[in-house]
């Protein structure tokens, strides 16, 4: 017997479950607008968290049940529950690791069980943010140690003897006193009669008994699956008689379909129906884009087909979107006063006295995600039931929105999460999983909808597209004393609510609102920029542009002053101190209460100078070579990276090392956050060497890694070096997956400026760099 | 009828002879393990062996590889512990994974022509395989330590 019995009868903590407001659910939460919902209760007292999360203002907060998430066998064996999507970051495994830990289970016969989409059940399974370890390493602390509470009562029972000396350890319960031990197995079915004990009674444990946290001594779930090619991703799943389609759409953002002929389509071997799919108008939220689906006997059959479609379409409001003309229009509108978003004192005055004000112009134009995996899903529509497929980040919001585009109650909905074969915010947005499940209804029968790299590329919810002026004044002596940021961009609330012109909060507070420099007269502006496309998150979203920018000109006035880049940038960031916000309205903190994470410029000095001290800073390299470094705080973690860049008399630009030191708090496995740290890297080289969608006429020029390169493995940094500060006792867990990007560009930047002394202010690099 | 040889069992195709490789694999006879990332050639996820050569699936059609032997993720080794299968849990490559399998068979491909590649060979074999989670330094680690014995 399990201790799950009946999981949907045994919610221990629905009384701390918000099910109102469900069919409104997730937007305004994600988008971070001030005031949207008001909390009811919150899910944990104060005085069971050592500190306190967001995690209970997320839809459907959190629940802390060990009968939701962990089963124990006769034969001993523990299956733990994952909520949390796996894209790469290791998060399938280190959360139920979490839970290993505390229940005293032996990792090796611990199996993993991926959830299926359903927050009432496992509370928020929102995969993005960088949020799975900060929201979920305290409560899964304490369903592990609910777990081995309800072990241990239950054996002190069969014993007869004070609970206080049934100890549990390694799998099995243990009385000192007499030495008799009995086996999780065994004591299961017992244990599952126990009452689940209240948060506040729990007693964890002391993390200097800890076997498998902090250690990175565990490898991935997945590791053995994913070399043998067993691995399950979302285009893996196979139904019987399953059809497989792809889908023509409107090749401009808020374009429909006018007429198609799928005559030549259908003389294709294999293909076996063409039909229309239904589209929303622009804003399309999450909703698909419609077209036209091709149904197939496989997919390259449908592909085959796809491209003998003719189509007319109609494209839309936006079909004058033109890179070029955009890029010109936010020159002009950072160039004039925006809305103000945070000021302290003076800074017209402070910059009409300067003895010298420096400026500069940043760009970086929309990017795509391009996870290896492109978006796909398979569904089963029947009558009023339909089962997904699907690789999301947001399982509980595909569930919500699934039965709200086939019109059935949620309960009639299943979403299984496949492994996701990258995510980095593209599958934050269950479109794809839409088209399934509407093609499938209408189809009646089962299908798998592939989208092509062209599809993924040109239909993506991009990243925005941004100019940010900053100008900083200087007085007589070097002293930074004046900082204005402008920074216009489309914000992602373009993608659900038409005619968005401004960042949202959360997009502000991603290093725009939040700079931390100690600065007498600041001043943040958003000037208007509307939305053309569809816009999304994109691995760590607006701190890209807005580090970018800040550390870009650090190394700008550096250079104006003759001074080190490292010495700048710790004079900037001034004092150790908590930086006082209170000029910014509707401060967006990750969507974390300010008190548990505020921003502390002791921890981001402090990554800085451990930087500095691994990567030699100041040590003489290589004629071509330079060194640059960027510091950034962003999803609650500090980052600072140094890169050593060459550059050749040809201006071919390598990278022969990296070090990143990154302090996120208490963590559970620094193997995958040097992953991760490592990964990032790449990533940032890809989006600083080569990064860049662009729009004519409306459309998506690039379709493939021809046009859209990424950094490979003949260009990746040689050496890479992450260092993470070991947290201080009680020290929150914060952001380990996005924190990596930000400061990346800006440190190679200002390595080229080192080496080159060329100053790229316009992102990709391109061919700037050629001579 | 087209007879192919898949991780050393005969098949037979009734449709499309152009159809290519990759989605008969994974479409027709099951065989997911090999995946799909650009249909162009361009990022070696669809990688399989025909013979003893790395060839990317998604441009190769079935015809192709009529009296050719495929082998695919799922047949490089009867216990999965080909040497680059092994040396690639030891040294935790994968993040997402779903590069991954191309990524190893290209691996397996360049040990069967040169048993003892150089970093410089070990990079210039694997850079028509894309990770974009960026796994490459584990990448050409896990290549020279199943070279180098597991």
């Amino acid at each position: 017997m399990n201790i799950i019995a009946n999981p949907h009868k045994l919610r221990g903590f629905e009384k701390h479950i918000r099910v109102e407001n469900v069919s409104r659910r997730t937007i305004l939460k994600r988008l971070g607008i001030a005031g949207a919902f008001v909390l009811a209760a919150p899910v944990m007292s104060r005085t069971a968290f050592a500190y306190e999360t967001g995690a209970a203002d997320m839809p459907h907060g959190v629940v802390v049940d060990p009968r939701v998430f962990v089963a124990i066998a006769p034969d001993g064996a523990v299956t733990i529950v994952a909520h949390r999507s796996e894209m790469g970051t290791g998060i399938r495994t280190s959360l139920p690791l979490v839970v290993a830990e505390e229940m005293e289970a032996d990792w090796t016969r611990v199996k993993v069980q991926q959830a299926d989409g359903d927050e009432v059940k496992y509370g928020n399974q929102d995969t993005d943010g960088s949020r799975s370890t900060r929201h979920y390493l305290m409560p899964m602390r304490q369903i592990g140690a609910a777990a081995r509470t309800m072990l241990e009562n239950a054996a002190a029972k069969r014993w007869g003897v004070p609970v206080t000396e049934a100890r549990a350890t390694n799998h099995e319960v243990v009385h000192g006193a007499s030495g008799r031990r009995i086996g999780f197995g065994e004591l299961a079915a017992d244990a599952a009669k126990e009452q689940v004990p209240a948060i506040a009674s729990l007693k964890l444990k002391d993390p200097k008994d800890f076997r498998y946290l902090g250690k990175g001594e565990v490898s991935i779930v997945d590791l053995r699956d994913i070399t043998v090619g067993t691995a399950r991703y979302g285009g893996d799943i196979r139904l019987p008689g399953m059809k497989y389609a792809v889908i023509a759409r409107p090749p401009v953002t808020g374009g429909k379909l006018v007429s198609f002929d799928g005559a030549e389509a259908m003389k294709v071997s294999g293909v076996e129906k063409v039909m229309e799919v239904k589209g929303w108008p622009w804003p399309s939220k999450f909703q698909p884009l419609g077209g036209v689906a091709v149904i197939a006997r496989n997919t390259g059959a449908a592909i085959k087909g796809r491209d003998a479609l003719k189509i007319v379409w109609d494209d839309g409001a936006n079909a004058k979107y033109e890179s070029a003309a955009y890029r010109a229009a936010l020159e002009d509108a950072v160039r004039k006063p925006g809305l103000i978003v945070r000021k302290e004192g003076d800074v017209d005055t402070a910059l009409k006295n300067a003895d010298k004000v420096i400026v500069g112009e940043y760009y970086l134009p929309h990017l795509a995600h391009v996870s290896m995996e492109p978006p796909v899903a398979v569904a089963d529509v029947k009558g009023d039931k339909a089962e997904i497929w699907a690789p999301v980040q947001s399982p509980g919001g595909t569930h919500e929105d699934v039965a709200k585009t086939l019109g059935i109650p949620e309960d009639n909905v299943t979403i299984n999460v496949t492994l996701l074969g990258g995510g980095f915010g593209r599958k934050s947005k269950c479109d794809f999983a839409l088209e399934a499940a509407l093609l499938s209804k209408a189809l009646g029968a089962q299908v798998k909808v592939q989208w092509t790299r062209e599809d993924d590329i040109r239909h993506d919810f991009l990243h925005t597209v941004s100019v940010e002026r900053i100008e900083a004044g200087l007085d007589k002596n070097g002293k930074v004393t004046a900082w204005r940021h402008r920074s216009a961009a489309p914000s992602i609330a373009s993608t659900f609510e038409a005619n968005t012109v401004h960042q949202a909060a959360f997009e502000l507070g991603m290093g725009l609102v939040d700079m931390p420099f100690e600065i007498g007269n600041i001043q943040c502006e958003n000037p208007e920029a509307p939305a053309h496309t569809r816009i999304g998150w994109f691995r760590s979203v607006s701190n890209i542009p807005h580090a970018f920018a800040v550390q870009s000109m650090v190394g700008e006035l550096a250079h104006a002053t003759n001074r080190d880049q490292k010495d700048m940038l710790l004079e900037l960031i001034g004092s150790p101190r908590i930086v006082n916000l209170s000029s910014v309205k509707d401060l967006w903190n990750y969507g974390e209460p300010y008190d548990s994470y505020p921003i502390d410029t002791a921890r981001l000095r402090r990554v800085v100078e451990l930087v500095a001290e691994k990567a030699g800073w100041g040590r003489s390299v290589p004629k071509g070579h330079g060194l640059g470094i960027a510091v950034h705080r962003s999803f609650v973690s500090y980052i600072a990276t140094v890169v050593e860049v060459s550059v050749d008399d040809k201006g071919k630009l390598t990278v022969p090392r990296v070090d990143t030191a990154i302090d996120c708090g208490t963590y559970i496995n620094p193997e995958r956050i040097r992953s991760q740290i490592e990964g990032a890297a790449i990533m940032g080289l890809s989006l600083t060497k080569y990064g860049e969608v662009t729009f004519k006429d409306g459309k998506v020029q690039q379709g493939n890694f021809d046009d859209f390169p990424l950094v490979r493995i003949d260009e990746a940094p040689l050496v890479t070096n992450v260092y993470i500060v070991p947290p201080a006792a009680d020290t929150p867990p914060s952001g380990a997956g996005e924190p990596g990007v930000p400061p990346f560009a800006p440190a190679l930047i200002n390595a080229i400026f080192a080496a080159t002394g060329k100053r790229i202010r316009s992102l990709p690099i391109g061919k700037q760099l050629e001579t | 009828m087209i007879k192919l040889n898949i991780n050393g069992k005969e098949q037979s195709w009734d449709g499309d002879p152009d159809l290519s490789l990759l989605w008969y694999l994974r479409d027709e006879a099951g065989l997911t393990g090999t995946k799909f990332g650009c249909g162009e050639a361009y990022c070696g996820a669809c990688t399989v062996l025909v013979d003893k050569e790395a060839v990317r699936s998604c441009i190769t059609t079935v015809s192709d590889v009529v009296g050719r032997q495929v082998t695919t993720i799922e047949g490089l080794h009867p216990t999965g512990d080909h040497a680059v299968q092994k040396a690639w849990r030891q040294l935790n490559v994968p993040q997402c994974g779903y590069c991954q399998a191309g990524q190893i068979m290209q691996a397996a491909a360049l040990l069967l022509d040169n048993p003892k590649p150089s970093h410089e060979q070990i990079k210039e074999a694997m850079s028509g395989n894309i990770c974009r989670c960026g796994c490459y330094q584990r990448i050409e680690n896990a290549v020279h330590l199943a070279s180098t014995g597991v």
